[in-house]
Formats: structure tokens, sequence, C-alpha cells
């Protein structure tokens, strides 16, 4: 028997398994959203006082700053997930300038009906990359999208870090001479994932290379303090990389098609695919620009690191023809390395 | 990597050229009919490798470029309807319809979905009972044992809401076209090594006998590309005109006998249109009339649409073997993969597209 003429009087839910428009509101459920996903997961004593900005100490001399948004399909990947991404993923950009990174902010645009387990799986695995790659999540936000605004979750990360004193390292800075090292195989996350979009059927044991490079890029700098460039090549691979590198120095670039290194399943699936690996995303490998009289030490201190250890030389910096990069075949012919445009698409047979 | 490494092996190939060398004594024009053997001979740079002597041309053998504006339009035109998840092999989607082209659509939300396998097709339909799941099914002889399963499949399970857009090409018939044709240059050819893996080569030998020509059915890697370069090399020198195997690691005279089985209970054959080509008697396969409840063309009545190709692009003769990529003044400035003006320039494995993925647009260092 109801006490009231409308029954029992319903308390408000509170325990929601999906993200609702109302953990966007600011009200409620954003508060209770920020301390049973986020607090637990990135707390430290800059976050805990939730205030509109984090004030962090910095000691003086250049700081690298960047930011970059992560959205991915799917969400959990072999090899690591869109958290492992979107921290990594921005300690490489700081890293890429030789910086020491110290401080990230997290953005989060979570789709209407999102499970929060999800989420807090993501927050968990920002948690684990930050801690790895000795960062801290200082600042955040989080927005909700209706239902098909989104794509579940889109991360926004930027960073800053500390560069060392006499480190210069910049992509028009590559110069005729320079020996390019590459510090492992290439395509193995681009292939992660396409291989665990289901409608490819190509199974699951290729994973992605996701990891941070601050450490590795700290040990080359310890090899050679004048390393000329560095980049990731994320989207676009190696090709888009070695291209961006040669316009912005204006030089040429050679690489020999034999050196570049390959898991066997990523070429195999590259090889069904149509794909060449030289233009698959990475997002645990960088290119180094290193002047001919240091490349022996900084290849050896790239060998020496569990991220390096398939570390090669790829080629070499020339002043013919600027701005192009040559690739030589490993039957012995040469093809000039053309930009990728676009999206990677399966070819028919 | 096993099975691939042996077959771009830098010693072995090195060995061939040389082979090439001291076998060649006049300028010979060789064809390789199929666009993966153009992309693999221009990604690898073997053109360049081999003796001037011996000049390639490439061939008609992309399914994609060959796929006639009309059908693109067709494909268009269905995949336009709110009903319709559209699916395709990925790089069809780029190629410009003279009403844009599918990955364009996409973007404006139409559900134009990859596939790799024409068999998640089935999976999606079952999946989608209310939706139409319609599949692009082109491609040679290569790819048709797979589609005809598909629509085996789908009319011996009910799958009623899945049909097939088909534009099957068939490489017999072109082959014998540009022989045909007065401006041919091409004295010899490298055979398409997967569309044989099914058919077998028989279909050659009377085309070798008929016109006098080499016909050495060829893989893919660089060292079945020099080994069938060299074949096909030692015939003309000799005189000698037959259909031989240089892919004997794959297939047999006869072929997949299944597949052939497979292949010619769903289709038939029918003239077809080949983009910068034209029309080529029998050249085609179409759904046979038990399968036709199962043709997108009859399902949703697309009409015949009139269109033009660019007046600049020489995509025709390039197909052809009359002309080479670099022979196009377009080539590489207004026509490019971002803005392609015809045929050759929409598929990695279009003659066009593949010069200038490997920067043939630009001047080579030496």
């Amino acid at each position: 028997m109801s006490s009231t003429p409308f029954g029992d009087c319903p308390l408000p839910i509170l325990d929601h398994k999906q993200i609702l428009l109302g953990h966007g509101s600011g009200g409620t459920l954003t508060s209770q959203l920020i301390e049973s996903v986020f607090l637990p997961a990135f707390g430290n004593p800059v976050l805990d006082r939730l205030d509109d900005q984090a004030v962090v100490e910095l000691p003086g001399g250049r700081v690298a700053f960047t930011t970059d948004s992560f959205v991915v399909t799917p969400l959990f990947f072999p090899g690591g997930d869109i958290g492992h991404l979107a921290v990594n993923g921005t300690v490489n950009d700081l890293a890429m300038s030789g910086a020491r990174p110290l401080y990230l902010s997290a953005g989060f645009i979570l789709e209407e009906g999102l499970a929060i387990d999800d989420l807090r799986r993501i927050a968990l695995s920002m948690r684990d990359a930050a801690r790895a790659a000795g960062v801290q999540i200082v600042t955040g936000d989080t927005k909700v999208v209706g239902k098909g605004s989104g794509d579940q979750v889109f991360i926004n990360t930027s960073g800053i870090g500390l560069v060392p004193p006499g480190v210069l390292v910049s992509a028009d800075r590559a110069q005729p001479g320079d020996a390019v090292l590459l510090s492992g195989t290439v395509g193995d996350h681009g292939m992660a994932i396409m291989a665990s979009r289901e409608s490819l059927g190509l199974g699951g044991t290729i994973a992605s290379d996701t990891a941070p490079l601050h450490e590795l890029v700290a040990c080359m700098l310890d090899a050679c303090r004048d390393l000329h460039v560095l980049r990731d090549p994320t989207r676009g691979g190696v090709a888009a990389t070695l291209h961006e590198i040669a316009g912005r120095s204006g030089v040429g670039i050679e690489i020999d098609e034999g050196a570049v290194p390959v898991r066997d399943d990523v070429r195999g699936a590259c090889e069904i695919l149509g794909f060449d690996p030289l233009y698959v995303a990475n997002e645990g490998k960088l290119v180094a620009f290193v002047p001919a009289a240091g490349a022996d030490v900084v290849l050896a201190a790239l060998r020496a690191h569990p991220l390096g250890r398939d570390a090669v030389r790829l080629g070499r910096v020339t002043d013919e023809h600027p701005r192009h990069v040559v690739l030589r075949t490993a039957v012995g012919g040469s093809r000039i390395l053309e930009r990728p445009y676009g999206e990677l698409l399966p070819r028919i047979c | 990597m096993k099975f691939l490494d042996e077959y771009r092996d830098a010693r072995l190939a090195r060995g061939l050229v040389e082979e090439l060398r001291r076998t060649v004594t006049r300028p010979w024009v060789v064809m390789e009919v199929c666009g993966g053997q153009t992309h693999s001979i221009v990604r690898h740079g073997l053109d360049r490798l081999i003796p001037s002597h011996v000049e390639l041309v490439h061939g008609p053998g992309c399914p994609v470029c060959v796929t006639s504006l009309e059908t693109i339009d067709k494909a268009h035109a269905i995949a336009s309807r709110d009903d319709v998840i559209f699916c395709s092999f990925g790089d069809m989607l780029r190629v410009p319809g003279s009403r844009g082209d599918l990955l364009t659509l996409k973007g404006r939300g139409a559900d134009v979905r990859v596939v790799y396998a024409p068999f998640d097709c089935l999976r999606i339909a079952r999946d989608n009972p209310a939706r139409q799941v319609v599949f692009f099914g082109i491609g040679f002889e290569t790819t048709a044992p797979a589609n005809a399963l598909v629509v085996q499949r789908a009319k011996l399970e009910g799958v009623t809401n899945f049909s097939m857009l088909v534009s099957h090409v068939l490489v017999p018939p072109a082959i014998s076209a540009i022989l045909e044709s007065p401006e041919n240059r091409v004295q010899a050819f490298l055979g398409p090594g997967h569309v044989c893996a099914v058919m077998g080569y028989t279909e050659y030998e009377p085309i070798a006998a008929r016109y006098r020509v080499p016909i050495v059915v060829t893989g893919f890697e660089p060292v079945d590309l020099l080994q069938g370069i060299l074949m096909a090399v030692r015939q003309l020198e000799a005189g000698r005109h037959e259909a031989e195997n240089q892919y004997g690691r794959v297939l047999s005279r006869e072929g997949n006998a299944p597949a052939q089985e497979l292949i010619h209970a769903v289709f038939e054959v029918c003239d077809r249109k080949w983009r910068g080509v034209g029309t080529i008697p029998a050249s085609g396969y179409r759904l046979r009339k038990e399968y036709r409840d199962h043709d997108a063309e009859l399902r949703f009545e697309v009409a015949e649409i009139a269109t033009s190709e660019s007046p600049v692009c020489i995509s025709g003769p390039i197909l052809r073997g009359a002309k080479r990529p670099t022979d196009c003044p377009a080539f590489g400035t207004e026509c490019t993969p971002q803005r392609p003006l015809g045929a050759t320039m929409v598929s990695a494995e279009g003659a066009c597209a593949a010069y200038y993925a490997s920067g043939r647009h630009l001047v080579l260092p030496a």
C-alpha cells in the first residue's frame, strides 16, 4: 500500500552504468563522475584541489608545450587502448623536442550511453601510462554530447615539459651527411587497429607498439647532445615523417628498403591488404637524424634500451634531390617515396 | 618471411637481369597485363633494372580502373538510398564517377562500408534485416569465385535483402582487343598470375597461336616478374609464341576446376563496357537468370546514365599499352590521385597511380 498518492517517493538514481547528458551538466552527476572515475585514477595534490586551473612550479629554462586529440575505433585494441594513446602520444610529442615531460591536461568528450565501466578502464590506463612516463595529469575537463554526436570517447591531452639546456632538436635541422636512424619495427600500431576491426577478420596476433619514448630520447641525448631531428612517425607512417623533414630542412633523404624492420605478422597483414608498412602508423617508434660522427654511439644507445633494441640505420641525408625521399629497393631498383594522400584503403586483389 | 623473401632476393634478381642482358639482341615491347604486376614493377623499380632494349608497357588489368563510369554512377545512386548499406572493396571508394566518389558520399551520411571478404556482406544482411545490403561485385576472374559463392549462398539461405552490383571483367577478350587494335605495339605478354590460378591458361594458348605472341603467365614478386620477362624475351628471340607458365608454384594449366564450376553456375558471359577502352564483346560476367533476384541493377532499377570522360585524359591508350602515364601532359599536374581525371589514376594498381606513388612525376636523381 502506497504511503502517498504517487507511490513511494523515488530517490534520484545515482548509480548509473552509462553516461547520461547530465554527467556533463556541471551538477551532482558531474561531481560524482569526477569523484568516482577521474580522481581515483589521476589524483595528485595539484588535481585534487579541483580548481579551474592547475598551478605548478617549473624550474627556469625552455618549456615545450603541445596538444593532441585522440579518436580511435575500437577503443580497446591489442597492446593498448585510447587511454594509453592519449598519454603516450602527448608524452612523445614533448619528447621529440628532447624535453622531459612533466604535466598533462586531459579533456574528455563523452557520448551519451558510454558504459561508465569503459570510461573507468580508460582512466586507469591513463593512470598507468602516466605513472610509467613519470608525468602527472593535473587538470581536466569533461563534456557530454548526445547519442550519435560523438563516437564513445574523444580525449584531448595537452602537455608541458622542460627542454634540457643545449638541446636543439627540430625538423628543419637535418643536414647533408646526417645518418637517419629508426628505433624499431614499423607498422605495428596501424595494423593492430586494422586487424582488430572485425570486418577485416584478420585475427589478433598484432599488438600496438604504444609506448612513452622520452627515456629513450634521454639515453640518446646522453650519447650525443647534438641530435638534429627527432620525430615519432604516427599517422602516415615513416614515409610521411621523412617527407615532412625533407621539406622542412630542404634536403634529400635516401633510405634502404632492406633496412626497414617489419615484424612478420605485420608484414603478412600488409601484404594481404596491399599496404606498404612505411605508410602505416606507429605509436612507440622514433626517427632520428644524427650527425654522421655520432651515428654509431646513438645507435648503440638506442639498442641498449628495451624500446630501441631493433633500431637500425635506415639511410642518410644528401644534398641531392632536395625535398625528396628516395628509396633504394631491396632488389636494387629505386623509387621516390611519395607522400601518402589519404586514408589507407585495402585493395581488391 | 617465407614465400616472400625468396622472391625479393637481390642476388637472384641480379642474376636474372644479367641473364636477360645476355639474351636480348634487339628491342622488344612486353606488356604486363595485371595492375598488381605494374604496381610491383614500379614499386621495386624493375623497369629501371632491366636492359633498355626491353620496354615494359602497362596493361588493362586493374579492375578498379576499368570499371565503367556508368557502373560507378549506378553504385553511387544505389548507395545514396536511405534503405541501403553499400559494401565495397576499399580501393573502389575513391574512384570518381560523374557524380563524385563513394567516400564523399559516405562523408555525407550514406552507409558505405569497406569489406575485405564479400562474405561479410551476408553477415551484415542478416544483422540488418530491415535494410538492403548491396555488394559492389567487381574484379577479374580472380574475385569471381568468392562473389559467385556469396550469391549462391544468399539464394540458398534465403538472404533476400542481399544483392550484388556485378561488373566483372575477363582478361582474354581484353588481350585479343589489344592485339586487334591497329595501334598495337605489344609483342609479348606477361599473363595474369592470379586470374590464371582460377582459370588456368588454356584460354591463352589459342591467342598465343593466332596472334603469334608469347604469353608467359607470371607472378607478382620481383623475381617472378624478372623471370617472366626473361621467359618472354627468350621466346621472342627464338621466334616462338607459346603460352608458358612462370607461376608454377601457384597455378596449373587447367586451373581451379571447382572455382570455375562455381563461376559458371552463377555467372554467364556478357558484353562489357571498359572504362577508357569501350565495349568489348563477351568480356564480362553477369548473374544468370536463376540469380537475378540478387541483381542490384534490377532490384533498384538504376537507369542507364550517360557520362563523359575528361577530354585531356589518355587512359584509354594507356590501358591498351599504346601510351605511358608520362606521355600525358596532365600527369602529376592537373591529374593526381587526389583529383584523378581518369581511370588509370584512381586505383593504386592503375598505371598512372603506380607511377605517381613512386614519384615518376618528379625528376628522379641519377
